[in-house]
């Protein structure tokens, strides 16, 4: 356990680990009290659909009611950034899970068992690669159809290969350390040895990489949000709302920042959400590099 | 007695990108019962790769060409020819029949593990029923003796864990407990087979002269001095009493005071647990020290073979001779041998020690000398006997 005050001590002892921490937290506490925060109307099904007042293209300054504004289609700026949230932690955390997943999956039986399997394995993550990232991904959800699930997916597909690449080398390299052969040599399954000792001497570089890819996974979907290929009208998502303002980023002439909350607003949140993981993921590399002295 | 492993026409190669390396050829020889057989040589000569094709756990491009190694199962009482058990059988008999300690103790040792988890592993790989047995037992001392309302609320639980551990004492492989120690809540009912396997763990560590054993064993390889780690890597060798420990230079990284307490160590455990032990090294002061009998290696060959007071003072091979003159001594100039090692690409033919043997004939470029026994228990390949 002291290990675990170790990690606690060194996040809260570097401002900008506890930059981090703090904005983390307070996005944790908007998407957990969304309801509270930016109750939905009555009548309305979804919560993730947002309240509009009349169908006006052009923007409302904030006013009582509306805190933020209303974006163009007079779609709520204030509750689509709140409920945004949800939508981004949703993306986030799903997308990273089943991409380390995949990774360590396929990752760990390229390395361990090396020969034709890595060969496959490995040139399968090259054609992945070999696509430009953002247009892969714009091309799986144009073929399955804009959706929120649709982005999910597109974004694990241009996602993996680099996982899969990455626990690939850790493992060769600790695969050929004595401790490896020695519990082979004590009569360890492969599967025991690649769980209980390849993995957890491999698996830092790994969750420090997708702690900093959370914040990525979210400003990508954002982007495909922005083109247009993301959730359908009016769902609550970051990327939206900035789709929406890409049509009032300058004003009228002699007032160019006049629809500034439509821009500006959406785009804080998603500039600290991202800001956030990045400090936190460099909090967690400076904790996990073992050439950092502890005690 | 039959010896505890026989080694016939053992051949293995590797098959790298440059070419094909003759790591071992031809390589006959036994371990007696109860014997410390010492294997010397040079860096390269095969003694390691020796020991891992007895585990068969020779490394990638690396093949076991040819030949046989048969193990005698004490506990079985019958042979078993090791390259050609299955890969299931063969991991029962690693760590449990035939264990292994590495050169290296601090890498021999997982660092993100204690080491009481990384010896209690082994008893949990190989004695599952016997530790399913002690826990019952202990359960129903519990179940005896527990009384007042909190016991008897957690009585009928225990009545279950007791069904559930003497299944397993029975048979380690029943489809019931093998599917709660992978259901994520279940398994924490098995805790007991962890416990027992720690509190062997403490006796195991105790056995191997660790003062304070129960803190060592909670404590990580990287807390722990470069002698403690050996006789933790020693300990868990040692786990399930083995038939034959192999130890690979065992030594070679130690200092010297620490490298006397461990050969100390290494002749009572072969009195105590009655294991024969393959002792690999390159310091022939140690292989006098500890071994009954010593066999010498030269690039993948074995050149002579005989009892220690018998090797030290009638070599009969050049190489052993050369190897002998070779040991820093006092008052005497150093000799060394000629040349290098042979080039385990391309080896000299015939006998591959004669581009630097000192009393090499015609005949030793062309034919190998076959192993052939000069006089009692003293072995030796060379045109010369």
């Amino acid at each position: 356990m002291t290990d675990w005050k170790f990690i606690a001590r060194q996040l809260v002892k570097n401002p900008l680990s506890l930059a981090g921490i703090v904005l983390i937290t307070l996005f944790v506490i908007i998407a957990i009290f969304a309801p509270l925060i930016a109750p939905t109307p009555e009548g309305q099904g979804n919560p993730y659909l947002i309240p509009r007042e009349g169908y006006g293209a052009t923007p409302q300054p904030p006013r009582e009611d509306y805190p933020f504004g209303t974006t163009q289609g007079q779609y709520d700026i204030f509750y689509g950034c709140i409920w945004g949230t949800r939508s981004a932690f949703q993306i986030a955390l799903v997308v990273i899970a089943i991409v380390v997943l995949i990774g360590i999956a396929l990752g760990s039986l390229a390395g361990y068992f090396g020969g034709i399997l890595d060969e496959v394995i490995m040139r399968i993550t090259d054609v992945f690669l070999a696509f430009p990232a953002l247009i892969l991904a714009m091309a799986i959800v144009a073929a399955l159809g804009p959706s929120l699930r649709s982005v999910m997916i597109a974004l694990c597909a241009v996602w993996w290969p680099s996982y899969a690449r990455l626990i690939r080398g850790d493992i060769l390299q600790i695969r050929e350390e004595d401790y490896v052969e020695a519990s082979r040599g004590l009569g360890a399954s492969s599967r025991r040895v690649i769980i209980r000792h390849v993995l957890p001497n491999a698996i830092y570089p790994t969750l420090i990489m997708a702690s900093l890819d959370i914040g990525a996974v979210v400003l990508s979907a954002a982007a495909l949000s922005f083109l247009g290929l993301g959730a359908p009208e009016g769902y609550a998502d970051w990327g939206q709302m900035t789709q929406f303002a890409r049509n009032w980023i300058v004003g009228p002439i002699g007032d160019p920042f006049r629809y500034w909350y439509a821009v500006i607003i959406p785009g804080m949140f998603i500039l600290f959400f991202v800001l956030g993981w990045n400090l936190l993921g460099d909090a967690f590399r400076d904790i996990f590099d073992p050439k950092l002295a502890r005690r | 007695m039959e010896n505890v492993i026989k080694i016939k026409d053992l051949t293995v190669r590797f098959y790298t990108y440059e070419g094909v390396v003759y790591a071992i050829d031809d390589l006959d020889l036994d371990i007696r019962q109860g014997e410390t057989l010492g294997i010397v040589g040079e860096t390269g000569s095969g003694k390691t790769m020796t020991a891992l094709a007895i585990l068969r756990l020779i490394p990638h491009p690396g093949k076991i060409e040819s030949g046989s190694i048969v193990f005698f199962d004490k506990r079985l009482g019958r042979e078993l020819e090791l390259l050609k058990l299955r890969e299931d059988r063969m991991r029962s008999i690693r760590g449990n029949k035939i264990s292994m300690v590495f050169q290296e103790p601090g890498s021999a040792l997982n660092p993100v593990y204690t080491i009481g988890d990384q010896i209690s592993e082994v008893f949990l790989l190989h004695r599952r029923q016997e530790l399913a047995s002690r826990a019952r037992q202990q359960l129903d001392s519990l179940l005896s003796d527990g009384k007042g309302p909190a016991t008897s609320m957690k009585k009928p639980f225990w009545r279950w864990q007791s069904r559930l551990y003497s299944k397993i004492a029975q048979d380690s492989n029943l489809l019931e407990p093998r599917l709660l120690g992978r259901l994520p809540l279940f398994r924490r009912l098995l805790w007991r087979l962890k416990h027992e396997a720690k509190l062997l763990t403490v006796d195991m560590l105790k056995d191997v002269e660790i003062p304070d054993a129960a803190r060592v064993a909670t404590q990580y390889p990287h807390q722990m001095s470069g002698g403690m780690k050996q006789r933790a890597v020693i300990a868990m060798a040692l786990a399930c009493s083995p038939d034959l420990l192999i130890a690979d230079e065992p030594t070679t990284s130690l200092d010297v005071t620490i490298q006397a307490q461990m050969l100390e160590l290494f002749r009572r455990i072969k009195v105590d647990k009655g294991a024969s032990v393959l002792f690999i090294t390159h310091n022939l002061g140690v292989a006098a020290e500890v071994c009954d009998r010593v066999a010498v290696m030269y690039a993948g060959r074995l050149c002579e073979v005989a009892a220690v007071e018998e090797l030290f003072l009638h070599p009969l091979h050049p190489y052993t001779k050369a190897l002998l003159e070779a040991v820093p001594m006092p008052g005497k100039e150093l000799q060394t041998i000629p040349g290098v090692l042979a080039d385990s690409f391309n080896p000299p033919p015939g006998c591959r020690f004669h581009p630097r043997c000192p009393s090499a004939m015609p005949i030793c470029r062309q034919e190998r000398a076959k192993l052939k026994e000069v006089s009692k228990d003293h072995m030796v390949a060379c045109h010369l006997y």
